[in-house]
């Protein structure tokens, strides 16, 4: 294949809308403003070590990986059953599954919160079933939540596009030879569709990291993530330089612990991620 | 037969989760009140000044529009991109994975400030064109994400295999590559779609004046609250999508059955 | 799938084309307004195109530094916005702003005079005040028994995770340093470090610090009491006649949005007409009585409910107001405040 020929509009693509704009953010970072102008400093990146922003980078990481890991859980049986055989309507129900991602995201987060409150729908539907009511409004579980319910589809949709084109030969080969269904699973399909896990890992936990309107609605902005930081220094403070900075620093410490991750990959040519 | 029944019961508890707030933001639209924090009644009034509001219609043009124009430059873009990538030597991949990632893992708002920044540097107008350059950027990535394990999935031969039955490149991309690898366009189209529909950081600061979003109207109505006529509106898009997808797949299985 | 997506995108490309087609026409002259989302009565617009024959292309904004990074950066042209008083300090600073031409503005002379020559703009040269209001409390009667006249009650361990804190950093240290005796406009570290004090002692009482949701919370009564602004408080006692507003004796914010016309306009006269024609008494009545906030025109208010005009929340005393304070721009000290409020946060 003339690999070239196709990739080439994307790198000119690239080059103009991705490598500009972040050298134009490296250059952010490792500026200071002073009264003489602009002046070369490492200054910024020496403060994102302060104790203090190193604990919200370690909660955005933490929180994000919850949320990854409840993603895939959820999403891979879901997935399977989307995928499976025998089902009607596999299109509809596909569709159906990333429609209400269409709806904006500030309205489908305020439901979340009518669902959640005290006296909202949910506790309100304890209550006369004489339940305990639950509180997880402006916990850290409704942060988790938040970030399960929207990024849910990312995990599921390219997980279904790989298991449907798994061949099932492979599958009933291995029943034959005596494997039960959870064997099956653990040596066929899973294995088959880990392109897709990790396709669906990337995508709902590098997002993840940098969200900032959910923890700040559902989690009543008592969890100061990483994105909630860097959105305070470039709008309130006017400190480009070092909200440039974090999330310099937070991009290389993610890439290279993905890095990690990518060995797992079994064929010999990784996604990237080093 | 139990495992069928477990498996409807999971897919329902996961849409009824999926669904759960979409049916309070519809019940809301017929509140008389404006707050969430209290039912006065139903009422329609939401809908009727609905479409008295020009800034909400002139936005909701403008999100359809950049929606389906950079999904669909973005999908056409990202596919081709990766089955470029997915032929290269594995350094010069990493490199430009890499690099693909980083509109994923940079926050949104150094994303658009920086584009923003791009654009009155290239003397480009901020407007509908800056506002598409922009979606179409951030949705790239998630295409390549998803087509890239197909690529993996596809069976190198059948291509060689087309070639040496005398099919062109081309013809055998068409034929062969592009239908073996649709479920992963499909998906990173939806994607894009979905991500182009939703945001707003990066649209307000790389739009201009006159052009916005229905996210920028939505957000922008933080201060005050958000005005209902949005959850009727909504309501309106989501009724409509549901109805279509109704049409759509009758028609499908009206013509499965004439064609057996 | 392959044919629902072609059946899909066949529909969608239609679609988009007859929507691209359907663009608006030129021609006559516009004028570029940029607001607060829902911060108008937009009927107001046609009205004022009708008269004039001038488009109104009209955008929204969620904050102040939003509003200011997009006319900061140059990439825009707006012609009338609506800054907050210290944004106008620092835009004026900045030279960002035209000089208005009050010749032109004559229904400036509505606009009463205790709201003139404020310090943001203190020979009163670049704005026309729009709404007014202050920073209170707003508490529930029904769960609150002690009297509310004081910041301190935000304190009083009675009401752990019955307390909502506004998510806003200047707004929230603002308030505690008025409770301490200090100006909101501090530029003394020391006094910082003991708000940040004060704040990391007041957090396990707090139930959430919030933004706009807190108006849906009071009305529901999540919460006993939550730190507000004024015309919000308005709107919330009167969904839910249990709640009472209060400005603590300390003293609070005095917040002023004005009229403005940025450096980027391209018709100043047209903007100027804009302004003014939003200053006529019966134009500034229909928004007042739109937004539900407290205006600065002597006429406009007149016209308003009796209820209103004599509720306190919206235009209280001279002596209620005695203490309180507009906010003063802080340029780099901001940092300061920001390492406050993340140490206090983000614990």
């Amino acid at each position: 294949m003339k690999e070239n020929r196709v990739v080439a509009p994307y790198l000119i693509w690239m080059t103009i809308f991705i490598v500009l704009p972040i050298i134009l953010v490296i250059f952010f970072g490792v500026t200071i403003r002073t009264e003489s102008g602009l002046q070369l400093s490492l200054d910024n990146f020496k403060r994102f070590f302060e104790p203090i922003y190193l604990m919200v980078l370690w909660r955005s990481i933490r929180l994000a990986l919850i949320s990854t890991v409840i993603c895939l859980i959820l999403g891979y049986p879901m997935a399977m059953i989307l995928a499976s055989n025998g089902l009607k309507m596999k299109n509809t129900l596909v569709l159906l599954f990333i429609i209400p991602m269409w709806m904006n995201f500030l309205l489908r987060t305020y439901a979340w919160m009518t669902l959640l409150e005290r006296g909202g729908i949910i506790n309100t539907i304890l209550n006369f079933l004489k339940l305990p009511s639950l509180n997880i409004l402006y916990t850290e579980q409704a942060v988790i939540l938040g970030m399960v319910y929207n990024f849910l589809p990312f995990m599921v949709l390219p997980i279904y596009s790989v298991l449907i084109k798994i061949d099932k030969s492979l599958l009933e080969a291995a029943e034959d030879l005596g494997a039960d269904s959870i064997t099956v699973f653990r040596k066929v399909t899973f294995p088959l569709s880990i392109s897709g896990v990790i396709s669906g890992i990337t995508m709902v936990f590098m997002p993840a990291v940098t969200t900032f309107v959910i923890s700040r609605l559902l989690g009543g902005g008592q969890f100061t993530l990483i994105g909630n930081l860097i959105e305070q220094q470039f709008l309130f403070v006017g400190d480009w330089s070092f909200g440039s900075a974090i999330s310099i620093v937070m991009m290389i410490l993610i890439l290279v612990s993905m890095g990690f991750m990518s060995k797992y990959e079994k064929e010999n040519e990784g996604a990237g991620l080093w | 037969m139990v495992m069928k029944h477990i498996k409807k019961l999971y897919a329902f508890l996961i849409f009824f989760f999926l669904y759960a707030p979409i049916m309070v933001l519809i019940i809301f639209s017929f509140n008389e009140s404006k707050s969430r924090g209290s039912w006065d009644g139903l009422t329609l009034k939401w809908y009727i000044e609905l479409f008295k509001d020009r800034q909400i219609m002139s936005a909701m043009y403008y999100t359809l529009s950049v929606a389906i124009l950079s999904s669909l430059i973005a999908t056409a873009i990202g596919t081709a991109a990766a089955i470029g990538i997915d032929n290269m030597k594995r350094f010069k991949k990493s490199m430009i994975m890499n690099l693909t990632y980083l509109p994923v893992l940079n926050p949104d708002i150094v994303t658009g400030i920086a584009l923003m920044l791009l654009f009155i540097f290239m003397r480009i107008r901020l407007g509908f064109l800056t506002l598409l350059l922009a979606h179409i950027t951030f949705n790239i990535p998630y295409v390549i994400i998803s087509v890239l394990p197909k690529l993996k999935q596809l069976n190198k031969h059948i291509y060689e295999a087309a070639l040496d039955l005398g099919a062109s490149p081309s013809y055998a991309l068409r034929k062969v590559i592009i239908p073996e690898i649709m479920p992963g366009i499909i998906t990173g189209f939806l994607l894009a779609f979905t991500l182009s529909l939703d945001d707003f950081v990066i649209s307000f600061f790389t739009t201009g004046s006159g052009v916005s979003n229905l996210s920028i109207t939505i957000y922008s109505m933080a201060r005050r609250g958000i005005n209902p006529k949005i959850n009727a509106l909504s309501t309106i898009m989501f009724i409509t999508v549901l109805l279509l997808l109704i049409i759509i797949n009758n028609r499908m299985s009206k013509n499965n059955t004439i064609k057996e | 799938m392959t044919k629902v997506f072609k059946t899909t995108l066949a529909l969608l490309l239609v679609a988009s084309i007859i929507l691209a087609m359907t663009g608006c026409s030129e021609g006559k002259p516009t004028l570029k307004v940029y607001n607060w989302g829902d911060y108008i009565d937009e009927s107001v617009l046609v009205e004022f195109e009708e008269e004039y024959g001038i488009r109104v292309i009209y955008d929204t904004y969620a904050t102040n530094e939003d509003m200011y990074i997009k006319i900061k950066a140059g990439g825009s042209d707006y012609d009338v916005a609506f800054p907050s008083d210290y944004m106008i300090e620092r835009m004026i600073k900045e030279d960002l702003l035209h000089e208005i031409d009050f010749n032109n503005i004559p229904n400036f002379k509505y606009i009463s005079e205790e709201f003139k020559n404020l310090d943001y703009d203190s020979s009163n040269n670049y704005s026309v005040p729009y709404m007014w209001g202050t920073v209170g409390i707003i508490y529930n009667t029904t769960m609150v028994d002690d009297t509310v006249d004081s910041w301190d009650i935000l304190w009083n361990e009675k009401y752990a995770n019955q307390i909502l804190m506004l998510d806003s950093q200047r707004d929230s240290i603002g308030i505690t340093l008025k409770k301490l005796g200090y100006s909101l406009n501090t530029r003394d570290v020391n006094e910082l470090e003991a708000v940040k004090d004060e704040l990391i002692k007041q957090k396990p009482l707090v139930l959430a610090y919030v933004g706009d949701d807190v108006k849906d919370k009071m009305i529901s009564e999540e919460a006993a009491m939550a730190v507000v602004w004024s015309g919000d408080a308005v709107y919330m006692k009167w969904q839910n006649p249990n709640l009472e507003y209060a400005i603590p004796k300390e003293g609070s914010n005095l917040w002023f949005d004005a009229m403005v016309i940025p450096k980027t306009s391209k018709n100043k006269e047209n903007a100027e007409l804009f302004i003014n024609f939003m200053t006529s008494t019966d134009i500034a009545f229909k928004n007042t009585d739109y937004i539900g906030y407290s205006t600065p025109h002597v006429e406009a208010r007149k016209l308003l409910d009796d209820e209103l005009i004599n509720d306190k929340t919206a235009y209280p005393s001279s002596e209620d107001l005695a203490n309180c304070e507009v906010f003063k721009d802080l340029s780099d000290f901001l940092t300061e405040y920001d390492r406050v409020w993340t140490e206090v946060k983000a614990r």
